[in-house]
């Protein structure tokens, strides 16, 4: 089961457009296995979930390489990865059968499917869920079996698109030292989130992105401490990225404006 | 109001004694229907996976038509059904006029529509939830298929039931192909059009009276099936 990490994952000018517009562009950028978490950043709309996918597989690029470093056959390449969404997409079954099912189409031995699935449902705190259907868990513990499905595959990346987005702090906690177990198990961690603290805690490493492009990428401390991109700078000092415009007289297009929160209130 | 006191009185004492006549004519209805259904089914469910799954030029024009037959007349069915199956009919040449053989056709062709529709709906709006957990698990097709059929069970049972009150219900169809000859293709709903307009109000209601329990039984097993997925699987 413990195959080698397909790790680095390579992306080469990476651009994807929806309905004629670029949500991506150019992306070019190298996810290896060190550091083990690596957390994207940027507003909304700027092509994070969309990334991600790409990444995932769920969504081929319209343009560029995505490529993963140990040629491997789409199955093992699909096993090696496991993604959480931002509303758990949970099956109608109990919660263990969840995961027996992740670990059948996974193509684990039927021998081992009851012992792995309780072992996980220990480890995420739902032991005593087990037969309770999944999709009446309270939303933090639906996330929680969510995480534990894809965990109990054994993969060797794990996607997550904001998992703690509508989770309370409590239940975001809990989600996060999971997240945390798992990157020291040697899961590569690929996160998108829109909370700064979370972000702080949790990060290694850290990609900006605004508009479709990676606009920075940078370690943790290094990210918060000194950022270069000045729109990374707004960015985490809270400020709003105004969006490119394009002026009515001319067409040309008008820079990059930031303007903070509190300038956006008085007016 | 007196007549219809004293034929309801008999027609309970009637069914009480299980009169023969009575059995005979539910047992004919209950497999006339049951096998439509059943082939109804069989024919139904892998359209209704087809036209969920995939997506081909076409596809709405498909989709819209078997909505539309979901209402078709059961008079008009009989009576296309009474000319392909008639002497002169393309298929003449089987004898099926007049057999209860004859009764299953015309209800597998008011009954598949529904399976259908029903289903098609309930598998697609199941794929489309489930897609992106499937794909990210890398499932493959067979493996999606088989989730989507058994988690939408109930659904899925549910859309028979419906399928099985049409054709129990119906009666303009069994009566054209069928004939409504005594003990060959006299069902329920024919017996029950005949006594009537004999005048013979006790058979008729006591027939109009397992017929009415019958729908009831399926809406309770509706019901009940319902609740037990909300329950089993919270969906």
């Amino acid at each position: 089961m413990t195959g080698a990490s397909p790790l680095p994952l390579r992306l080469e000018s990476v651009g994807l457009s929806r309905s004629g517009k670029n949500v991506l562009k150019d992306v070019t950028t190298t996810f290896a296995v060190d550091p083990p978490k690596t957390v994207i950043i940027g507003p909304n709309g700027a092509g994070k979930s969309l990334l991600l996918q790409v990444c995932h597989g769920l969504i081929s690029a319209d343009t560029g390489i995505v490529d993963w470093a140990t040629p491997q056959n789409a199955r093992a390449l699909s096993r090696a990865q496991a993604m959480v969404f931002q509303r758990p997409i949970l099956f109608r079954r109990s919660a263990v059968a969840n995961l027996i099912l992740a670990l059948k189409i996974a193509g684990f031995a039927k021998s081992e499917w009851r012992d792995r699935a309780d072992g996980a449902l220990e480890r995420t705190g739902l032991s005593r869920h087990a037969a309770t259907p999944a999709r009446s868990l309270s939303f933090g513990e639906q996330q929680r079996l969510a995480l534990a499905r894809a965990l109990v595959v054994e993969p060797k990346v794990l996607f997550l698109d904001e998992p703690t987005a509508s989770l309370d702090p409590a239940a975001a906690h809990l989600v996060e030292s999971l997240i945390d177990e798992a990157a020291t198990s040697g899961v590569k961690i690929i996160m998108i989130s829109h909370d700064l603290n979370q972000t702080r805690r949790l990060a290694d490493e850290i990609i900006f992105m605004h508009r479709g492009r990676i606009k920075e990428r940078a370690p943790a401390d290094q990210f918060f401490t000194r950022p270069e991109n000045d729109l990374a700078q707004a960015f985490i000092n809270g400020e709003l990225l105004w969006r490119r415009r394009r002026s009515i007289f001319d067409g040309a297009l008008v820079d990059d404006e930031t303007c903070s929160s509190e300038d956006f209130n008085k007016s | 109001m007196d007549v219809i006191w004293q034929a309801t009185l008999a027609s309970f004492s009637m069914l009480m004694t299980l009169d023969d006549r009575l059995i005979e004519v539910i047992l004919l209805s209950l497999r006339v229907s049951l096998t439509a259904l059943v082939i109804a089914s069989l024919i139904g469910l892998p359209i209704a996976a087809c036209l969920a799954f995939t997506r081909f030029p076409g596809r709405k024009i498909i989709l819209v038509s078997f909505n539309a037959m979901m209402g078709l007349p059961p008079v008009v069915v009989g009576l296309v059904v009474y000319l392909l199956l008639s002497r002169s009919g393309p298929f003449g040449v089987f004898n099926l006029l007049f057999t209860p053989t004859a009764m299953i056709i015309a209800q597998v062709v008011l009954v598949t529509p529904i399976i259908v529709s029903l289903c098609r709906e309930s598998l697609e709006s199941m794929r489309r939830e489930y897609h992106d957990a499937l794909r990210s698990l890398g499932a493959t097709p067979a493996q999606a298929i088989s989730v989507l059929v058994w988690d939408g069970r109930f659904t899925l049972a549910t859309a028979h039931l419906a399928g099985f009150g049409r054709a129990i219900a119906e009666v303009g169809a069994v009566m054209i192909v069928g004939g409504n000859i005594d003990h060959v293709t006299r069902v329920m709903t024919t017996t029950i059009a005949l006594e009537a307009s004999k005048g013979d109000l006790v058979v008729a209601l006591g027939l109009g009276v397992v017929l009415v329990l019958l729908s009831l039984t399926i809406n309770f097993l509706v019901y009940g099936v319902r609740s037990l997925g909300e329950a089993k699987v919270a969906s």
